[in-house]
């Protein structure tokens, strides 16, 4: 009998339920909490026996002689990043305002599907398509052996394309199309419209883009593994055909092996990246409350 | 002849008739408002006038529309014909960036490259559309932080920085206070001494007030077009009659 659910009975179920939803809703929380006391417990210790300065801005990275500088990983993920976003924050800003503004509805009924499936593809299977066909490439193309900065930042410049597209493409659809007809009725063509006024409304949003875009690439690990060649040397930009080690690939490749302070360095290694990517959130959270506003 | 000659224009919205048989001609230097309930295709015909129907899906139009006597659906460069035949839209819609750049855009868009040139052409349409007083010193501002009238005449000089023939104005006013209405109704009985001017209005009391001539839209069909005195002293038709005393509408 349906009445057989009673008044008693509810009163009970009700506060269960709420706090199951409570619960669920904390282990997020927990996790990052749990993540941030183990990553800083874990990595501090390695600071202060290393010395802050030492680790951060020491050039030589020779864990059998205890040389834990990690300035070449630091600089080496900063080059890879600007580089994916030096040639995937152009194309994928084109690429949103097509898909925005011209992009006929047949073709979009397909792109955008292509586009989630971009996004979702695993990250090894990148670094695969890198070594296959990217290393040769820049290695015919430009010379040097292929794994390289170079190479690593173009792979870098596509996988952050599906983030960049996406967040300006919403933010481009945001825009109240009476800023188009007034456009328009001033006698400025279609893509006059869109990149004279349509794009710089929809600035926030772009930049916000942007710094999605670098929170992904800085962030990535595996298919940069694959490609950068991975040597711990401190770079000058024009050194782009040469080998680099980002800061996530140091981790991943030595962390099965490492012991002692070495392991620590490691640990210490993912807090810098840590406090890269909490940067890259503060800043993406303030650049949302200014479009609220 | 008139500025527009219209000639048995129709139109559609995919299956549905928006305007039947419409044939009118529209004066130079006067002010022809269109009136008529909501739904009854007045702005529709407006935005016939400079094309902005091309934008909507499915719109087809058929009928003579000839401004000064070219065909404004032959092989008219759209971009130019939107440059002549300026408008102002129902609710302000400055763009988002400075005062300045808001008007020196249309002139951009046309070509204007020289700095010098580009000052002249904002200070003369802030003061054609009787807002530079209120501009001037923040021209940099963001044309956003102006109020709601001021956004609106910024939005006419920024129509008239590309020195338009005619201003096509849809209900300008309606989102206005009557303090703002006020000014840009004496700004417009300014502006047709140079422009002519096309004007939506709900407001009756505003359309005896401004316009020259006057045209009564009814379901798609122009019921009424004659001089504005007569048309509200004098109706030809019943249905004029009973739309401006108030019966319906």
């Amino acid at each position: 009998m349906i009445s057989g659910i009673t008044v008693k009975n509810r009163s009970v179920r009700e506060p269960v339920m709420r706090w199951v939803f409570t619960v669920s809703a904390l282990t997020a929380v927990l996790a990052v909490g749990l993540i941030c006391v183990f990553l800083f417990a874990g990595g501090f210790p390695a600071i202060g026996k290393i010395g802050v300065l030492k680790f951060l801005t020491g050039t030589v990275w020779k864990p059998t002689y205890d040389d834990f500088g990690i300035l070449p990983m630091i600089v080496g993920s900063l080059y890879v990043t600007a580089g994916a976003i030096l040639l995937g924050v152009p194309v994928g800003i084109f690429a949103a305002v097509f898909m925005a503004k011209v992009c006929p509805k047949p073709l979009y009924g397909f792109m955008k599907p292509a586009l989630d499936l971009l996004a979702g593809i695993p990250s090894v299977v990148y670094g695969f398509f890198g070594i296959v066909v990217l290393v040769p490439f820049v290695r015919n193309t430009f010379g040097g052996d292929g794994s390289s900065m170079v190479t690593a930042s173009l792979l870098l410049g596509i996988m952050i394309l599906p983030t960049v597209i996406g967040i300006t493409e919403s933010a481009l659809r945001a825009v109240p199309d009476e800023l188009y007809e007034g456009a328009v009725a001033l006698g400025a063509s279609h893509e006059r419209a869109v990149f004279g006024v349509v794009l710089p409304a929809a600035k926030s949003g772009v930049m916000a883009a942007v710094v999605l875009g670098v929170g992904r690439a800085i962030g990535e690990t595996m298919a940069v593994k694959m490609v950068a060649g991975n040597q711990t040397v401190l770079r000058a930009p024009d050194e782009f055909l040469k080998g680099v080690r980002t800061l996530t690939a140091n981790v991943v490749l030595e962390m099965g092996y490492a012991e002692g302070l070495h392991r620590e360095a490691l640990i210490a290694t993912g807090v810098v990246l840590f406090v890269f990517i909490l940067l890259i959130n503060l800043l993406f959270s303030a650049l949302k409350k200014e479009r609220t506003e | 002849m008139g500025k527009f000659t219209l000639c048995d224009v129709e139109l559609w919205y995919n299956d549905f008739k928006a305007l039947k048989n419409v044939t009118m001609d529209i004066g130079a230097n006067e002010i022809t408002a269109f009136i008529g309930p909501s739904g009854c295709g007045k702005s529709t015909l407006l935005k016939s006038l400079n094309r902005m129907n091309d934008l909507v899906e499915g719109c087809k139009i058929t009928g003579k529309l000839l401004l000064d006597g070219e065909d404004i659906y032959g092989g008219i460069d759209v971009n130019l014909l939107r440059k002549r035949v300026g408008m102002v839209f129902q609710k302000p819609n400055p763009f988002p960036m400075s005062v300045y750049d808001n008007i020196a855009f249309g002139p951009r868009t046309h070509g204007v490259k020289s700095r010098y040139r580009l000052d002249e052409i904002v200070e003369k349409s802030l003061r054609d559309a009787a807002i530079w007083d209120e501009c001037n010193g923040r021209l940099k501002k963001s044309a956003l932080s102006l109020s709601g009238g001021q956004q609106q005449r910024l939005c006419i000089a920024r129509a008239l920085s590309v020195e338009p023939d005619v201003l096509l104005m849809d209900e300008p006013t309606s989102a206005l206070d009557p303090i703002s209405t006020s000014k840009i109704e004496d700004l417009l009985a300014e502006l047709k001494k140079r422009y002519t001017v096309v004007i939506v209005t709900h407001n009756m009391q505003q359309a005896t007030r401004i316009s020259d001539r006057t045209a009564f839209f009814l379901l798609g069909e122009m019921v009424e077009y004659g001089d504005t005195e007569q048309i509200f002293s004098l109706p030809r038709d019943k249905r004029t009659e009973d739309y401006i005393t108030g019966r319906f509408g």
